[in-house]
């Protein structure tokens, strides 16, 4: 610090709470309100401490979901949106990592052709391929499964290119030891490589379990079964809005539960989730 | 770049790179020519039969008045999330650079919103500004406004932008951050000798030596506004009052399910298609480069 002024120090703490505070307060609401009975939250007397509806609630959410939708318990569609990002996570690692292996590693004809393939890759967004995508899919009997929801979403040029970008860092004579010892490809890859690529690994997966949670379009079109939706499909489901009978506390008990498990993996991961968020976008 | 030692094989890097290729070639190159070939016919109304049109299906898009609100629409809505999430979190940014004590506290409270889905990020921000139950339109009844994002077009984009800026501020504030914190100290140091003060050193120092952070999110921002931000739109308005909040990636969306009519759909992805090129190219020709091949 250049000159130690007390009024600067008091106005940051003072920015920052606030900052804090109005980051807080729309998911302090969807708790209070998770904890509150119908009626209370329709007639707008919400108070801003928690009720005594939190059991009730959770429970009806989980297990029963709501009464007037097709009534599918907000537990199986976590199921679902679990299945999804972890497919989503694993999926995109696993043939990314093979990929940057194989550009970096070896010399073959069309290498810098495969290199560009996956990249422009970057720049077709499902949001702009949406219903050829989808025919593709129906036509491969696809529509309604986990494959499905899954595979179309782990293609992407930003897991190749970190792991490309990392293995360009591995020391020449790492692979040169290897070879001295009489190790083959596959050899390497498994024993030298992977070990040494354990946190990019990870960071790449906080990243992906997020962006494949968080899914909104792309299972919006392929799902039609109520059994197959995931949790933030089945949240927009609950909200009808013209009509005064969305039962808003297990609405907002589903969108604390659907924000659960990518926040926590956020506050207790950080490190990673931040070092993958630079490094995705580097 | 390229290694000294490498393998030789004639075939494993091919089966290395099978599951990328053929996912790839499936799921983004066969549709994405399938939208480009589309947008050209022309189906008849049961969808039993299509022509070959030529540019019909765009000429008939710059047509609509609706395309062009869209567009609008678009603009606006990424200028003004824009705007806001980068202000915000550059303030937040500046402040939590100081040495504090709980730093690291701030830092882990401001950045967990990234987490949370669009969608869900939507449902948050309408429960709060519901015409009837939410608990700030009560205030701002009060105050005399009719506050009504369900029938009102500008209530529902100020609701749009309030979620989708909420989501955004903690990216943005996560690399203003560590912008702030490649700035050598020597520099500030120097200028605090000469006699500038924090908010002139900030606008004459700080904040120019910011400008490729600042640049960057920019493009950032705007991307995720044209294509994350469905989820929230789909959730808080569903595009509407009366389409006024659709932006150019729910009418792909709207006009391909809703309306039926997959030439003008598959038109409009052709077009989005270009629009993200061009931003992806501002990318990385001004921006970092990413790639060194």
């Amino acid at each position: 610090m250049v000159e130690n002024r007390p009024y600067a120090k008091f106005l940051a703490y003072l920015v920052l709470t606030i900052g804090v505070i109005i980051v807080a307060f729309p998911v302090y609401l969807a708790v209070i309100a998770s904890t509150n009975d119908s009626a209370t939250i329709s007639n707008g007397n919400m108070s801003l401490l928690p009720g005594d509806q939190a059991g009730v609630n959770y429970y009806r959410t989980l297990f029963q979901g709501t009464a007037r939708t097709s009534g599918e318990a907000v537990g199986s569609m976590m199921v679902n949106s679990f299945i999804m990002a972890m497919g989503i996570a694993f999926g995109k690692i696993l043939i990314s990592i093979l990929s940057a292996f194989a550009v970096v590693y070896f010399n073959f004809p069309f290498r810098k052709t495969a290199f560009w393939i996956i990249f422009i890759t970057l720049m077709l967004p499902v949001e702009v391929r949406i219903y050829p995508t989808y025919k593709i899919v129906a036509d491969l009997g696809m529509l309604d499964t986990y494959t499905g929801l899954i595979l179309p979403l782990i293609a992407s040029a930003t897991g190749t290119l970190l792991f490309r970008q990392f293995f360009m860092t591995v020391p020449d004579e790492l692979l040169e030891a290897s070879k001295i010892d009489g190790a083959g490809a596959f050899r390497f890859f498994k024993d030298t490589l992977i070990p040494l690529s354990i946190t990019t690994i990870a960071a790449l997966f906080v990243i992906q379990f997020i962006y494949g949670w968080n899914q909104y379009l792309w299972p919006l079109l392929i799902t039609t079964k109520s059994s197959m939706q995931t949790v933030v499909i089945g949240i927009k489901k609950m909200l009808t809005t013209q009509d005064v009978l969305t039962e808003w506390q297990i609405a907002m008990t589903t969108a604390v539960l659907a924000m659960l498990p990518p926040v926590l993996v956020v506050i207790f991961m950080q490190r990673l989730f931040v070092k993958g968020l630079v490094e995705t976008e580097k | 770049m390229e290694k000294r030692a490498i393998f030789s094989s004639k075939t494993l890097p091919y089966l290395l790179l099978l599951p990328q290729l053929a996912i790839t070639f499936i799921f983004f190159y066969w549709p994405a020519s399938q939208a480009i070939w589309q947008s050209f016919l022309l189906e008849d109304a049961f969808g039993l039969s299509s022509e070959f049109v030529g540019f019909e299906n765009y000429r008939t898009l710059f047509e609509q008045p609706e395309y062009y609100r869209a567009m609008v629409t678009t603009a606006v809505f990424s200028t003004a999330v824009a705007i806001l999430s980068l202000s915000c979190a550059l303030l937040l940014a500046s402040q939590a650079d100081k040495q504090l004590r709980f730093g690291q506290g701030y830092k882990t409270l401001l950045i967990w919103p990234y987490a949370v889905a669009p969608a869900i990020a939507g449902v948050l921000w309408i429960f709060m500004f519901h015409p009837t139950l939410g608990m700030v339109s009560r205030p701002i009844k009060t105050m005399g406004i009719d506050w009504n994002p369900m029938l009102n077009a500008n209530h529902a984009m100020i609701l749009l932008v309030f979620a989708a800026t909420w989501k955004q501020i903690s990216y943005n504030f996560l690399f203003f951050l560590a912008g702030l914190q490649a700035i050598p100290k020597s520099v500030i140091e120097a200028a605090a000798i000469d006699g500038a003060g924090p908010l002139r050193r900030f606008w004459t120092i700080v904040f120019p030596l910011l400008s490729p952070t600042t640049f960057f999110l920019i493009v950032v921002t705007v991307v995720y506004v044209f294509f994350e931000t469905f989820g929230t739109i789909d959730a808080v308005t569903g595009g509407g009052p009366a389409g006024q909040t659709t932006t150019l990636v729910y009418k792909v969306y709207s006009d391909g399910r809703l309306g039926g009519d997959l030439g003008s759909s598959a038109a409009q992805s052709v077009i989005l298609m270009l629009i993200v090129i061009g931003l992806t190219a501002i990318q990385f020709r001004y921006v970092e480069r990413k790639v060194q091949y």
